[in-house]
């Protein structure tokens, strides 16, 4: 699509070229083998499902992968979720909001800013999943 | 990158032989139809010509075909007018589960004007069984409106059965014909039908443009009030050119299109199912119509499925809660009581006369790798990689 459509696109609820690069070649989908933890979250608006695997080392997101069942907004916010946090501190990584994942993707069409939130809070069930290891252990 | 259009059942390419005589009637015969020099009269000559073209192919009177804006504007029509004008007689009206939206939120306005609004159920393959619909007629009943051939799972109603109780229960029958008409047989007097619904830019016409068969001494209120056009059912200046080239769109449709398209369909269904965990939605053969597919792959989403088709250069459609603006997954899918999540997964692919083999192979190569990448993404798909317990058991 040419450039200067973009604009109307983002009015009319079109997606940004960014986020269907990410759509269609998302780097960070697919399984990991033994996550260090995993966030599990649902979307209770159209029922999709993101799940977030994480490795943390020294305290710090060394490794992220995704499993997203959802829209073109929901696989592509995962990709984004997964470019920001990694090499991330827990802590920085704690602070990514789907404001975030919408600046970086430029933006999302208006029915699909949930698809983002998702994303969001994937990587926090992420992270509150590692926490909760880590005391045990 | 060549486009491979697989979205018919949103609307066609108008055929370049429609377009062609469509044209004079943009300079050359640009007169208005009631003006009653002779450059109205020419204009009027090609309208009432399409209008006989259009009655003949659904076994009507020319006088019965009232001319609109399109298949919204003839649905409306057709439900509020025999509202308001059968008042006095009843409030109640039936339809169906399945209805294109124009119905149903006609019929869900009226409801906000003191108006009683049954919505048949329909069966696994979306069938509207005519006992039930005898079955729903009351004494208020004042009309039945049941869709003929579905535009997301293509089920062709017996409208002739639906058509024959009405008429022995003296209830006025509307059938929303936009799918089906020209692609199976559509007839009036063999259907026992009061009004149909047909539009043009589903059968390689025109966008803008449809019409309404009323049957001659059906009570109906028109929705336009203005100089009297249509037999006085609906003013404004009617659309000449838009008009000529729906005819010709009529008269171009043949039986032996129906032939390739069903062909075509039935090769794309064989070699679609041949992906792992994948269904069909709505009914097969005859009663399905020819150029209707309509498929659901589990554990992925069908915005995403379309997206990556898009990608290739291939327009299709689908039913999950996350193309729609409401975020609902299709009324019709969730009708056949199918789950939320395998109407995610869904896929309508339609085909037109212009649909080539090629066309469909080129789907047929790229489709099963699209489902394959989208499962290795899914969550809810079974893993083949043996991995810690904790990815598992969402
Ligand atoms: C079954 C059915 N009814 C009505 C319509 C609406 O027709 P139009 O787009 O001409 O307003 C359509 C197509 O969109 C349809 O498929
Ligand atoms: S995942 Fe359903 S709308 Fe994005």
């Amino acid at each position: 699509m040419p450039n200067n459509a973009s604009n109307i696109q983002s009015k009319q609820g079109g997606y940004s070229r960014k986020a269907l690069d990410y759509f269609k070649n998302p780097k960070h989908a697919g399984e990991m083998k033994n996550p260090d933890a995993t966030g599990k979250v649902g979307n209770p608006t159209c029922g999709d499902v993101m799940h977030i695997f994480i490795k943390v080392k020294d305290n710090k997101i060394t490794d992220i992968k995704f499993k997203t069942f959802g829209c073109v907004a929901a696989i592509s916010s995962s990709e984004a979720l997964c470019v920001l946090a990694k090499g991330k501190t827990l802590e920085q990584a704690e602070k990514i909001s789907n404001q975030d994942i919408l600046e970086h993707l430029g933006w999302l069409p208006p029915v699909k800013i949930h698809c983002s939130v998702l994303g969001a809070e994937g990587l926090k069930d992420a992270i509150k999943d590692f926490r909760e290891k880590h005391k045990k252990a | 990158m060549k486009t491979i259009y697989l979205d018919n059942g949103a609307t066609t390419m108008a055929d370049p032989k429609v377009i062609e005589a469509m044209k004079p009637y943009f300079d050359d015969k640009f007169g208005n139809a009631s003006s009653t020099h002779h450059k109205g009269q020419e204009a009027k000559m090609a309208l009432e010509e399409a209008r006989e073209t259009i009655a003949k192919s659904i076994g009507a009177r020319y006088d019965e075909i009232i001319f609109t804006s399109g298949g919204t504007e003839s649905n409306n029509f057709a439900v509020k007018g025999i509202a308001f004008a059968n008042k006095s007689k009843g409030n109640h009206i039936i339809t169906t589960k399945i209805e294109h939206d124009c119905i149903l939120n006609a019929c869900k306005w009226l409801e906000t004007q003191g108006f009683k609004v049954t919505y048949l159920d329909v069966d696994k393959e979306g069938f509207v069984d005519p006992k039930q619909v005898e079955k729903a007629i009351t004494k208020q009943t004042i009309l039945v409106s049941v869709i003929h051939g579905n535009n997301e799972i293509g089920t062709i109603q017996d409208i002739r059965a639906i058509g024959e109780v009405c008429r022995k229960k003296e209830i006025i029958f509307h059938t929303d014909a936009c799918q089906s008409y020209t692609k199976t047989l559509l007839d009036v007097k063999k259907q026992s039908l009061d009004l149909v619904t047909i539009n043009s830019h589903k059968i390689h016409g025109p966008k803008g443009v449809g019409a309404l068969y009323v049957r001659k001494g059906t009570k109906i209120t028109p929705l336009n009030h203005g100089g009297g056009h249509e037999f006085a059912l609906r003013s404004g200046t009617e659309n000449v050119s838009g008009i000529v080239g729906f005819a010709k769109a009529v008269k171009i449709a043949g039986s032996s299109h129906i032939k390739q398209m069903t062909k075509m369909r039935d090769y794309l269904f064989e070699n679609v199912l041949k992906i792992p965990d994948t269904a069909v939605n709505g009914s097969t053969g005859d009663r399905r119509l020819c150029n209707n597919a309509n498929f659901s792959f589990k554990y992925v989403e069908g915005e995403s499925i379309g997206a990556y088709l898009d990608a290739k250069g291939i327009c299709s459609s689908t039913g999950s809660a996350c193309s729609s603006h409401t975020l609902e997954p299709s009324h019709v899918l969730m009708a056949l009581g199918m789950d939320a999540e395998d109407a995610h997964g869904s896929l309508r692919l339609s085909i037109s006369r212009f649909t080539t083999k090629e066309e469909i192979d080129k789907l047929i190569e790229v489709l099963p790798g699209i489902i394959s990448k989208l499962r290795k993404m899914s969550p809810l798909a079974k893993s083949d990689t043996k991995d810690s317990a904790d990815s598992g058991g969402w």
